[in-house]
């Protein structure tokens, strides 16, 4: 089975007044129909890796790589328009923060629709729906009440349970997860990795799950890419989380405080300079 | 020295209809270190703010270093035992001002002379030079743009200092150096913490007892150390310690 997604030296550089600042620095790998982690601190470029496949970079950005392919086509030489058409329909993405990434002046189930109509040609009726029942599929308790309401009336848990109904209405085949559950509550967080969860495994998704929090993104997916000033530091299998070698992933994975382990002061993360080289 | 620094009995806050804070009550001994946890909603960065005196509290009452306060007027001399550091970093500096009109502030208020030194030491305590003291916040990190804040609050020597999810904006390798930051700061001076977070390791990382709200409750007060054990009695608390242990495929 060829891989759903090729990604081979991929750069992305920003010009700047004081010269090029180079986000990503020759990230490659393969995604088949799996859960990656990226992870890595503010700044690492992970969130800009995700970006890129999804061609959300901005437009003053430069963007290189070898080969950057989503199931034989070639992101890099296609259209805009045959972007468009990829994006939400095959590749979706999911933001950190559903206060922010949903259109504050539309009700819920109209921006679902909206997604909806845009990729495929259904009625009026069956794109309500199709959806209702993916509010459903989101444990959404009331989903005609919710359909109708406007993103400021609901909590930032179901905020991010709508965005992830928005994003799978189209079935699409790789889901980028920029940071989902960052910005909410432990307690709401579970429930809402729990349904992602689901899904993607339901739906045979490949998909690409991007935080700062090493444990929670090893207890999520199958492999993980650890980043550093934009490059690929280590790449693990989840099982194998203890046997990391990298100081900074092992820098990583102890400073977290825990429940029951006393250690004062915390380890803190080292920076050296030659892991970015 | 177990005097109480801090207490709070039976107060009430209310938005409109909506009860906020429904009769709390919490001690807080000197030197001791106090975490609140809950999810959002459950009144606990309202607890903070109704001591502060950022909310009015209807009934109730509170004592701080045994002077009582109401409603929410505090005077000069209770902000000068009692400081506050806030969770968002990007809202809570003047993004106008530069880090050295910041830090003057509280000390133009509250009357000091030797502003120099104490700035200068200020930034030095933070683990920030004083190369950082005429940027604006917009040229700071979010862990350095908390450091600024943590200064901010320690600047006026206060006995107790309020905490309202210091670092839930800020990356995993950035909040343990601000942990440490405050541990150190709190063992240099022996303050009393108040540290209101959603995360139970961070909690449990930082204070010796801590009280579980839900929805505007205390529903339990009980220690690290039964916590660890497990010893407790709520439900609730059960799950807040599942949450904390993070995300498990359940089969």
């Amino acid at each position: 089975m060829s891989p759903l997604l090729t990604v081979n030296n991929l750069r992305v550089s920003f010009p700047t007044r004081t010269g090029e600042v180079n986000a990503v620095r020759g990230v490659s790998f393969t995604l088949g129909r799996e859960r990656l982690g990226i992870v890595g601190e503010s700044g690492s470029g992970k969130s800009q890796t995700g970006r890129a496949i999804m061609g959300l970079t901005p437009g003053h950005a430069k963007i290189t790589a070898d080969s950057l392919n989503f199931d034989g086509i070639d992101l890099l030489s296609v259209s805009a328009r045959q972007r468009r058409d990829l994006r939400g329909k095959r590749m979706a993405m999911i933001l950190q923060d559903p206060k922010y990434s949903l259109n504050p002046v539309m009700p819920i189930g109209k921006q679902i629709i909206e997604t909806l109509r845009t990729h495929e040609r259904v009625s009026a009726r069956e794109s309500r729906q199709r959806a209702l029942a993916m509010l459903e599929a989101v444990q959404i308790r009331d989903p005609e009440r919710v359909f109708d309401l406007y993103p400021h009336e609901v909590s930032g848990g179901m905020g991010q349970r709508i965005m992830i109904a928005m994003m799978l209405v189209c079935g699409p085949e790789l889901l980028i997860a920029d940071e989902p559950t960052s910005a909410l509550d432990v307690t709401v967080q579970l429930e809402v990795l729990g349904i992602l969860d689901r899904l993607v495994a339901e739906r045979g998704m490949g998909l690409i799950f991007v935080s700062h929090d090493l444990r929670l993104v090893s207890s999520f997916c199958d492999r993980v890419l650890v980043m550093y000033a934009g490059r690929v530091v280590e790449e693990l299998p989840s099982a194998n989380l203890a046997a990391a070698q990298h100081p900074y992933t092992q820098g990583l994975l102890n400073c977290l405080p825990t429940i029951g382990s006393h250690r004062h002061p915390l380890p803190v993360l080292e920076r050296k300079v030659e892991w970015a080289q | 020295m177990t005097g109480t620094a801090l207490s709070v009995r039976d107060m009430v806050v209310t938005f409109d209809e909506f009860v906020a804070l429904n009769h709390v009550t919490m001690n807080v001994n000197e030197g001791e270190s106090f975490g609140i946890v809950g999810e959002s909603g459950s009144g606990k960065s309202t607890l903070l703010r109704a001591v502060a005196g950022l909310n009015v509290f209807e009934s109730g009452s509170l004592t701080v270093a045994g002077r009582s306060y109401s409603g929410s007027r505090r005077d000069k001399e209770f902000y000068s035992t009692v400081q506050m550091v806030f969770q968002d970093p990007y809202g809570s500096l003047h993004p106008r001002q530069t880090v050295d009109r910041l830090l003057l502030e509280p000390l133009a208020i509250h009357g000091f002379t030797d502003v120099d030194a104490r700035i200068a030491r200020a930034l030095d305590e933070v683990g920030l030079g004083s190369g950082f003291r005429f940027r604006y916040s917009h040229q700071l990190s979010g862990g350095q743009r908390q450091r600024i804040a943590i200064a901010r609050a320690l600047i006026l020597e206060p006995k107790i200092l309020l905490l309202d999810e210091p670092t839930s904006a800020l990356d995993a390798s950035i909040q343990a150096e601000i942990l440490n930051l405050l541990e150190q700061a709190r063992k240099d001076r022996n303050l009393t913490f108040i540290m209101v977070s959603h995360d139970l390791g961070v909690i449990s990382h930082m204070c010796e007892r801590l009280a579980v709200m839900k929805k505007g409750e205390v529903v339990e007060t009980v220690s690290v150390e039964a916590l660890e054990k497990r010893e407790f009695s709520e439900e609730y608390t059960r799950q807040l310690l599942v949450a904390s242990e993070g995300f498990r495929r359940s089969a």
